[in-house]
């Protein structure tokens, strides 16, 4: 119980990090015109004519790409650059406590940001007659892939005590795990490579997993794909936290 | 209160703390000194759980820092060198995380932190951001942050480092209102701040403890009686004097 408390107390201190400094709202009002303009001006959302938003899930990987890895960056280099991290883990909370705690508080600032986007499925359900279980399953993907890439550039975060080192390291990694499975890649390495090995490398990417959800298919595959990503990607950052405090 | 046994941490090759072993009871004013790079930072941050010990262990409140270091953690109050704070944070959200996550609720938290804010005297800055105060204020804030869940065993990493004679003095009253009841440790490299508050001195010189006594003992060992000489020579190394 007082594990769980330990964990929101870090996550609600995180929480209000983000707002307290102009970080949050100048990562909102990004996230939200990034993703309008690609949306209505790139996709034309309008001129489709369909009531479905695939246009707008399609560009969340590349969002995430950008923008996540400026949301945790700071998460575990902040600390050790300005040494409260010796007061964070000299309270009597565990290292996991610590970490779970700001996991979520970045993931639930992500999740605030995506949810912001809700004037676009009404606006479609006003102009016409989109299935919106197919909306709610996009969300729900857009959810899950918004929190491996938190994971990523949590662990990318716990490496380095420079911000910038910890963004761009979050960006490769992430931009690896999309590329490996995104179909222009993909087709490139199938010319010479066996369908097979493409295939088993294409399935540790973020993109097919995402892909799926957003046609409205919620598989139990993919959630536990994401699930699993975060799972490693917290258990690899208190390996690496471990580490640095004992070197 | 605090028992530290043989404490030992290497860096790689370098022995920054061979083995250093004391006590501290309550009511006593430990003065932990050394040059830079004595490893008396180092020895703090084994005894408050922030570097896993190469070797050897602490007894806080009979706690372990190995076998139960958040049991352990529970019973210090800790400022660490410098002071870090979280600059975003208002003072009152600071103390307010550190009274959650000690575990207070509800009046309980409340009575807490104003409590250790009339302590400290910050009432004025209450609502201000941590990253816009002098370096006095941050220090009180931090030292809030300690006292605030009343620890038997309080340790402070220099705490007057940089304050001004009249914040040091603040601090150290502050000290000494508290020494009846608690276990503290201070480290320091100023000598005058033994004589003003420790009721015992241990002098650390490249890890390991060269002098464990009064601030009187201390000073017989010199023929001069200051404190200063004795410093001198047990701790500087011979081809430096």
């Amino acid at each position: 119980m007082q594990a769980v408390r330990n964990c929101c107390a870090v996550l609600k201190r995180e929480l209000k990090s983000y707002f307290e400094s102009p970080v949050a709202y100048v990562f909102m009002v990004a996230f939200l015109v990034l993703t309008g303009f690609l949306t209505f001006s790139v996709s034309r959302l309008y001129e489709r004519g369909i009531g479905d938003l695939q246009p707008f899930f399609f560009w969340h990987p590349w969002v995430y790409l950008l923008l996540v890895p400026a949301a945790t960056m700071g998460l575990w280099a902040e600390e050790r650059r300005a040494g409260t991290i010796e007061l964070l883990l000299t309270m009597p909370v565990t290292m996991m406590q610590a970490i779970l705690g700001k996991f979520f508080a970045a993931w639930l600032f992500i999740i605030i940001s995506i949810l912001l986007t809700f004037p676009l499925p009404l606006t479609l359900a006003y102009l016409g007659d989109p299935d919106m279980g197919v909306i709610f399953c996009g969300y729900f993907g857009s959810i899950l892939l918004a929190g491996a890439a938190v994971s990523i550039g949590m662990l990318a975060s716990c490496l380095t005590r420079s911000q910038v080192i910890s963004f761009v390291l979050a960006l490769l990694i992430t931009l690896l795990l999309i590329l490996a499975g995104w179909p222009p890649v993909t087709d490139l390495f199938v010319r010479w490579a066996p369908l097979w090995l493409v295939d088993a490398v294409a399935s540790f990417s973020l993109m097919p997993h995402f892909e799926s959800m957003q046609r409205g298919v919620i598989d139990l595959r993919d959630v536990a794909y994401y699930l699993s990503v975060m799972i490693f990607m917290i258990a690899a950052a208190q390996v690496v936290l471990d580490n640095r405090k004992s070197a | 209160m605090l028992e530290v046994r043989n404490l030992q941490k290497h860096f790689g090759a370098i022995r920054a703390v061979a083995g250093v072993s004391f006590r501290v009871a309550q009511g006593e004013v430990l003065g932990f000194l050394g040059p830079n790079g004595a490893g008396k930072t180092t020895t703090m941050r084994m005894i408050t759980g922030f570097l896993p010990p190469s070797g050897g262990t602490a007894l806080v409140c009979g706690h372990d820092v190995r076998e139960a270091p958040v049991e352990a953690k529970r019973c210090i109050g800790y400022l660490p060198e410098n002071a870090p704070a979280y600059d975003s944070m208002t003072v009152l959200n600071f103390l307010r995380f550190a009274a959650e996550i000690r575990g207070f609720r509800g009046a309980d938290l409340v009575g807490r932190v104003e409590s250790a804010i009339e302590k400290c005297r910050i009432e004025e800055i209450r609502h201000q951001s941590i990253g816009t105060l002098s370096k006095g204020y941050r220090q009180r804030v931090v030292f809030a942050q300690a006292i605030l869940h009343d620890p038997p065993v309080l340790i402070m990493d220099e705490p007057t480092d940089g304050l001004d004679p009249n914040q040091k003095h603040t601090v150290r009253e502050m000290i000494k209102g508290m020494a009846a009841e608690k276990a503290i440790i201070v480290s320091t490299h100023i000598l005058e701040e033994v004589d003003a508050v420790c009721s015992r001195a241990i002098i650390i010189r490249h890890g390991q403890i060269v002098a464990n006594g009064t601030p009187q003992e201390l000073k017989s060992q010199s023929r001069t009686g200051r404190l200063d000489d004795v410093f001198r020579k047990l701790t500087l190394d011979k081809e430096d004097s």
